[in-house]
């Protein structure tokens, strides 16, 4: 989508503009057209018109009715002059599409809006489609990422990025991949798979400082979901996880290197995201149906209420994490469960818990840091430095890597080996990849 | 209203299979008849078979104007398809939903797949892109 230099501040506002409209333009042209590429193209088209029209004449009150109001009107255009689009044209005019027919509302009301971003949000984490597909066509139809931002999120080049989306319209198109909000004897699962991209695109945001907007673009995207389901405690448990996350960013990391929980300054972690995430996760408790990323909220505030990682409750976290495996039985959860058991009854019994999913989690670098800090507060030094050598060779993310390398480099100088336990392998992120 | 092709895929070999009952036979052929019965009543069944093994097949190609024939499967795979649906639905999650029926009855994988087009080309010409 065009980008704009930002030459003076009313071209940062423009552009603040069509990221905040870009999903909701493309949705509902989407459900007018029933075609996907006629929708974006149309609202690239708008785009560059209000590039041009907004920055003489200001921002128009209603600027996402406006795009959407001109870019139907291209993609009438465009259909008029081809023989493809005479055809669909009528297809419209007779309402044989879709059963909403083709109106378009572009009053200010966002209701309808909403729905139709829904409705392609559900589209685009179709089951039948493979989650990469799932994750870039989100990013870049309802994030309104470029595809080359969408390329530089996932380290591929933009050339496969494209084709990747390609294939991905393609399917939807030829197979008539529905773009309705799912019955509700399917809502559960459907809904959960547009949980898990949301929160694939929060954790593929990573500690890496290049890809954090993915962060924020899946915070927004989690609030969007809540205003559209707001009786789905799933999607609030969904936002109040990764508010309660972010809020520890700023305290997550220094000189490049991760910080553990048990290191972090408290005082850094941002109270306004705490306390939005507390408010939600009592909201849910009171729902009284939980579900896996509630349940990981919980969890996350547990630890954000603590004042200092020794007055953690512990037994609580370990309760949580219980429940969670009941419902989500991964090994990644017996990882993060082993860490809280080694607060309440020593490394010795973490080191039990893990042995039973070490073979699991081999290519998982945080169940060999994990095991490294359980064996260094035994003061078994020579294996603990081994553990944490293995975690490095598989760590991926810098911050990471120079986390384990300051550990390693403890265990080889000697000192004091119970000095820096570091329970907390590597940041909250327990619950990195829920898979 | 769309077509897809509900296919079957088998490996070659049958003889890893636990020979069944007759009992179980009549199950599995009521479980198929009822299905097929309910894909009539709603419209949905176009057409359906179970092809016979690959070693019955024989390829045919034009080869310097001269047609040959050659013995056996196009591809030589270890898996094929041993039968097929084809169906009406509205739209992919309809299809999935005949193809989730079609598992329980056979107990066997199925791949769905859209037609682009169905019928015969003359009555398809109006459709093509760019005519």
């Amino acid at each position: 989508m065009t980008r704009f230099v930002a030459a003076d501040g009313e071209a940062t506002e423009v552009e603040r503009v069509f990221r905040e409209v870009y999903g909701q333009a493309v949705a509902t042209l989407v459900r007018v057209f029933g075609d996907i590429t006629l929708a974006e193209d149309a609202v690239q088209h708008a785009f560059t018109v209000a590039s041009d029209r907004w920055r003489s004449d200001g921002i128009p009150p209603n600027p996402a009715g406006w795009i959407v109001t001109t870019a139907r009107n291209r993609a009438i255009d465009d259909l008029r002059r081809s023989a493809r689009g005479r055809e669909l044209h009528e297809q419209l005019s007779v309402g044989a599409r879709t059963s909403h027919g083709p109106a378009v509302d572009d009053s200010d009301e966002n209701g309808p809006m909403r729905d139709d971003q829904l409705r392609l949000i559900f589209t685009c984490c179709h089951p039948a489609l493979r989650t990469e597909h799932q994750v870039a066509l989100t990013l870049r139809l309802l994030g309104g990422l470029s595809v080359e931002e969408v390329a530089r999120a996932f380290l591929v080049s933009e050339a496969a990025m494209a084709k990747r989306l390609v294939r991905a319209k393609y399917k939807i198109k030829a197979a008539k991949i529905p773009y309705r909000v799912p019955a509700v004897a399917n809502l559960p699962d459907r809904l959960r798979s547009v949980l898990l991209v949301v929160y694939l695109i929060y954790t593929t945001g990573g500690d890496d400082p290049e890809r954090a907007p993915l962060r924020s673009e899946a915070i927004r995207l989690g609030r969007a979901l809540v205003e559209m389901m707001p009786d789905e405690p799933e999607a609030a448990g969904l936002l109040a996880l990764m508010l309660l996350s972010e809020s520890r960013v700023p305290a997550r990391t220094a000189e490049g290197a991760i910080v553990v929980l048990r290191d972090q300054d408290r005082t850094k972690w941002d109270r306004t995201s705490i306390e939005e995430g507390h408010r939600i996760v009592r909201a849910c408790i009171r729902l009284d149906r939980p579900g896996p990323f509630q349940l990981q909220a919980a969890i996350q505030a547990v630890h954000c209420a603590a004042g200092s990682f020794e007055a953690t409750d512990w037994r609580q976290i370990v309760a949580l994490y219980d429940q969670l495996f009941v419902v989500m039985p991964t090994p990644v959860v017996s990882l993060n469960r082993a860490i809280a058991i080694g607060e309440i009854e020593g490394p010795e019994a973490a080191l039990t818990v893990l042995d039973a999913i070490a073979a699991d989690l081999d290519g998982y670098h945080l169940m060999h840091a994990t095991r490294g800090a359980m064996l260094r507060r035994l003061g078994r030094r020579v294996a603990a430095r081994a553990a944490y050598e293995r975690a490095a060779n598989l760590a991926t993310v810098e911050a990471d890597q120079r986390f384990l390398a300051q550990q390693i480099e403890q265990l080889t100088e000697g000192g004091d080996p119970m000095q820096q336990p570091a329970d907390r392998p590597l940041g909250p992120p327990s619950e990195r990849r829920p898979s | 209203m769309s077509q897809y092709l509900l296919s079957v895929h088998a490996g070659q070999a049958q003889d890893h299979q636990e020979p069944i009952s007759p009992e179980q036979m009549q199950g599995f052929m009521d479980g198929v008849i009822a299905l097929e019965a309910e894909m009539d009543a709603s419209g949905t069944f176009v057409f359906g078979g179970r092809l016979a093994d690959p070693d019955a097949a024989t390829v045919v190609r034009s080869t310097d104007g001269k047609h040959v024939m050659t013995d056996g499967p196009f591809v030589e795979a270890k898996e094929h398809i041993a039968g097929f649906y084809i169906i009406n639905a509205d739209d992919l999650d309809a299809a999935l939903a005949w193809a989730a029926k079609v598992v329980t009855a056979i107990n066997a994988p199925i791949e769905v797949r859209p037609f682009s087009a169905t019928g015969r080309v003359a009555d398809q010409v109006h459709q093509m892109p760019g005519a």
